[in-house]
């Protein structure tokens, strides 16, 4: 099906379902919403990194005129909720301790927003210090504070793999190459800061609007925390200001408004704060990682392995996830036959670190795909090469089972070739200035819910409306700005039969059917299998009622383009049909003309005169996947999207200060269904690798307290910072996708900052350790080449920046 | 405690009169006073330009002007933007080249294009990039923005020639 062109909507590019809300203020996001009655919520966060609560002062906060509730941890059900119900290490208030700075106490719902902030203030809370474990090392160290009694050593989550035999095959290794990296805590930075307006009403009916990723999660948390059957619990996503991972999971702000609606029986607004943004984040941990590679005198790859230790905060959040990910991402995309893996992430008393996008695995990426270009240079072979030489092909298992059903590596590979004139340009450049490449892949779609269960992943309605000949398409996942709904509408379109204007789209309510959210780059996939299912169903119902009306067979009839249209040789007598709609449309002017084919507007009438109501329903759920290795679960997908980059960049050699000039990028996305939006998808991925890459760390002062919680100190790439992206769209075609598509939405910010650091090697000959590449370390880098005194420069006095390595090695 | 003053200003071409604190921004007076909720409000500290307006032609940061600081003068919001007949040039050109993707960020994004095409009708990519530089996107990496904005500047020339 691969560059198929009976494609009628797929691979197209109309204007999103979205934009013109969006582009003129219309667009409504939660802090957007106004409901009658509302209150204002505030939370009492912890000042303190670590420490334990004697005694909790609400009088003053609730003697304040206009305020109308008061909840500490006294007032709310003592029960814990996380993400992975095995690690479920978090309560909504805190009860005898605090643990980050930021961590919930109390909350308070009052008549305007300046009320419930000075009821906050209010309150009066005695601490006892207690010391704080600022980094993974610490955490580590033989008497170290415990932050949980349910994590001894201070690790949350532990994973020790071994696929194939490292040890047996080490000896057969030519060529060895070792190398570690350490990362910073990141933020998500998304534009819209968390909002939620809970609504409690006379029925018991909870209602939750809010800047979600995952209706479905959350909505079974507020269930399960408040104790209202799933059944009582709505939760709604209105327009979304951007996730990328860290609106993914329930959050304390969004229970404390459900609690606060149920004890006023009043709509309870709370909207974040950028410094709550900071304090809350759920976004990219910090990393340490080391790694030996071994290939053999052909450069054919033999064994990786792997150590990482994450610093993951205070609680565990998608932290048991984010662990595994880091090791098993790596099984491909180059045919790697032994692979180990030990990973440990440590409970600190700081910001909690969740998914960020391409979850667990930038960083285990970034160092591997330098140790591939170090490889390359010992064996004199061009790193392009080294990597086509070990590339998967469709069809192959990585040793960690996860199956490849589709990979266009190879061609994004020699696209970002062609597209950055690699074998002209590379070598040729002065000094300060180089090319870098780099590959990733990543799951188009989690294999299994983040809770054990059979549930289906997700599940779609396609109701014809009764007259019209427009479809409603209804569902429960997440638009937050990637374009889902345009996407989910596109292939409903094109499985119908009809020009994408007769969809409409609903979505983002847990009252429309069960989809657990974006995340895991699982929608297009998932998603778009149950639309795709409703569709086709729809389809055939109206199809049926033709044929019988008509006195053809189904199997003679299709839509295409929102026409009836028959096999060659088969007549269709309409004529019936026809008068009955025109008689039922006297006085219209749209009518369809005599010599007219009978267009599907008609053909659904006459199914619901027929039949009644026609809806399509659809579901998916993924087959059973992956190995039966503890932890297989983590990484296995129904598919994998896969991205290949060259970066060009120049260095001032005199600043450290980095350019960047132009990249390269390559994306098989399967099948595109919006090619606008795979474009986006990429562009923007880019450009968040290439912060994270260069400047984006979140720093904190030596009390655990984030120094650059805001979005001047912390700093995301401007229009200024962007290079020229080439976005090279790749298709080929999924077995196991919808009309053969799959994910963009992670995989191709995979190859970013390995690209970047490969291009800054060839600018300067220095390889770096520590990521963000600011000018400090760039230049305190190039001066060490040179032999210089760096010592002055203040490059790794940060507090927590000592590198980590894995304990008991 | 602030006090309560008579504002008078004019608002997407209209002249409003409304009561405002002395402590209230302007962001505050549309989004909560005025409904006009297409101004974001992504930091209120000045970092992101989600609340940019137009402020007698020059885009502002509404959560730093102060409401009463815009007596007499003249508000531009993305309510105001399009006329009753057709988007602006700059909204329209969003929409075709796929340059909004969670639109958080795209009102204030449109209104600096805008004003900088009142400024400068006929920029460079890199003037362009200059005069949106203060609006952060964290979804589209900025080159459908700057391609729709290059795009508006090209109609709207064109528009002015014939």
């Amino acid at each position: 099906m691969s560059g198929n062109k009976e494609f009628r909507v797929l691979s197209t590019r109309p204007a999103r379902l979205d934009a013109f809300d969006k582009a003129t203020g219309r667009a409504v996001y939660t802090d957007d919403m106004k409901l009658s009655g509302v209150l204002y919520g505030a939370l009492l966060q912890s000042p303190v990194a670590h420490a334990r609560i004697l005694r909790i002062d609400t009088a003053a906060a609730r003697a304040l005129p206009g305020v109308k509730a008061v909840l500490t941890a006294a007032d709310v059900p003592d029960v814990a909720f996380g993400v992975s119900p095995a690690r479920h290490d978090e309560r909504v208030l805190a009860r005898d301790l605090v643990r980050y700075v930021g961590d919930e106490i109390a909350c308070v719902a009052a008549v305007d927003a300046e009320t419930a902030q000075r009821a906050v203030e209010l309150i009066r809370v005695d601490y006892r210090e207690l010391p704080a474990v600022l980094d993974a090392a610490s955490a580590f160290a033989d008497g170290a504070p415990q932050l949980h009694e349910i994590y001894p050593g201070n690790v949350s989550a532990e994973v020790h793999q071994e696929f194939g035999d490292v040890a047996a095959v080490r000896p057969q290794a030519q060529v060895l190459v070792k190398g570690q990296m350490e990362s910073e805590m990141q933020d998500g930075a998304f534009l819209e800061p968390q909002s939620a307006i809970a609504d409690y009403d006379h029925q018991g009916q909870l209602t939750l609007y809010s800047s979600t990723q995952t209706v479905h999660y959350v909505q079974r948390t507020v269930a399960m925390v408040t104790g209202l059957p799933v059944g009582r619990v709505r939760v709604v996503k209105p327009c979304v200001g951007g996730g990328f991972g860290p609106k993914a999971a329930c959050s304390t702000m969004e229970l404390c408004a459900c609690l606060l609606s149920m004890n006023t029986n009043r709509p309870v607004k709370i909207t974040f704060s950028r410094e709550q943004v900071f304090l809350h984040s759920r976004a990219r941990h910090k990393f340490f990682h080391e790694m030996e590679i071994g290939l053999d005198s052909a450069g054919k790859l033999l064994f990786l392995d792997h150590q990482a230790v994450l610093d993951g905060g205070a609680y565990t959040s998608f932290g048991i996830a984010t662990v595994y990910y880091a090791g098993s991402l790596l099984g491909g995309p180059y045919r790697l036959p032994n692979m180990r893996y030990d990973g440990v992430r440590a409970v600190t008393n700081k910001t909690v670190c969740g998914a960020q996008r391409g979850h667990g695995g930038v960083i285990a990426r970034a160092l591997f795909e330098q140790l591939l270009d170090q490889a390359a240079e010992e064996l004199s072979i061009d790193p392009m090469q080294l990597r086509l030489m070990n590339m998967m092909e469709a069809g192959d298992s990585t040793c960690n089972d996860l199956n490849m059903s589709s990979l266009g590596m190879r061609e994004c590979l020699q696209a970002v070739r062609d597209g950055s004139n690699w074998a002209a340009r590379r070598g040729e450049l002065p000094e300060g200035r180089g090319m870098g490449v780099a590959c990733g892949f990543f799951v188009s779609g989690a294999g299994y819910p983040i809770y054990r269960s059979d549930t289906f992943h997700c599940t779609a309605a396609l109701k014809l409306q009764e007259d019209g000949g427009t479809a409603l398409l209804q569902t429960a996942s997440a638009e937050i700005g990637q374009g889902s709904d345009t996407a989910m509408a596109m292939i409903a379109a094109e499985a119908l039969g009809v020009p994408l204007s007769a969809i409409r789209v609903v979505s983002g309510d847990t009252d429309l059917g069960v989809d657990l959210g974006a995340y895991s780059s699982r929608q297009t996939l998932m998603t778009g299998h149950a639309c795709k299912q409703a569709a086709e169903s729809a389809r055939r119902q109206v199809l049926e009622v033709v044929a019988e009306l008509g006195g053809v067979s189904v199997a003679d009839l299709d839509i295409v383009a929102g026409v009836i249209v028959t096999r060659a040789g088969i007549e269709l007598d309409s004529g019936a049909m026809r008068t009955r709609y025109i008689k039922e449309h006297r006085g219209w002017t749209d009518n369809p003309g005599r010599d007219e084919p009978l267009s599907f507007r008609e053909a659904s009438r006459m199914a619901y005169l027929e039949r009644g109501t026609i809806v399509g329903l659809g579901k998916y759920r993924p087959p059973v996947l992956g190995g039966k290795f503890k932890g297989a679960a983590v990484g296995t997908s129904p598919a994998y999207g896969c991205s290949a980059q060259v970066v060009e960049l120049s260095v001032d050699l005199e600043t450290g200060q980095i350019s960047m000039h132009h990249i390269a990028d390559a994306h098989d996305c399967g099948q595109a269904v919006h090619l606008t939006s795979v474009e986006g998808q990429m562009q923007g991925s880019v450009s968040m690798g290439m912060g994270e890459a260069l400047f984006e760390a979140v720093r904190f002062d030596d009390r655990g307290r984030v120094l650059n919680a805001n979005l001047a100190d912390y700093k995301i790439p401007t229009a200024l910072d962007m290079p020229h992206i080439e976005a090279i769209v790749v298709e080929t075609s999924e077995p196991n996708g919808p009309f053969g598509a799959k994910e963009v939405g992670e995989g191709a910010i995979m190859p970013t900052i390995p690209a970047i650091l490969n291009a800054l090697y060839d600018a300067t000959g220095v390889r770096f350790d520590k990521l963000p590449l600011t000018a400090e370390q760039v230049l305190s880098g190039i001066r060490a080449q040179r032999g210089e005194d760096v010592s002055r420069l203040g490059v790794g006095t940060d507090a927590g920046a000592c590198f980590c390595r894995f304990p008991g090695r | 405690m602030s006090v309560k003053k008579l504002l008078t200003f004019t608002l997407n071409g209209r002249q409003v009169q409304l009561a405002a604190h002395s402590t209230d921004t302007l962001a505050a007076l549309l989004r909560d006073s005025l409904g006009l909720t297409g101004t974001k409000l992504g930091c209120g500290e000045g970092d992101c330009g989600a609340c940019t307006v137009l402020l007698d032609g020059r885009a502002v940061n509404s959560c730093l002007v102060l409401a009463l600081q815009v007596q007499d003068r003249v508000v531009l919001t993305i309510e105001g933007l399009a006329t009753d007949e057709a988007l602006h040039p700059v909204q329209q050109a969003f929409i075709e080249h796929g340059a909004i993707q969670c639109g958080f960020c795209s009102p204030g994004m449109i209104l600096s294009s805008v004003a900088l095409l009142g400024e400068n009708p006929r920029p460079t990519e890199q003037q362009v990039r200059v005069a949106i530089s203060g609006n952060l996107c964290r979804c589209t990496g900025y080159q459908k923005i700057v391609e729709a904005v290059l795009d508006a500047a090209h109609k709207l020339a064109v528009e002015e020639g014939a």
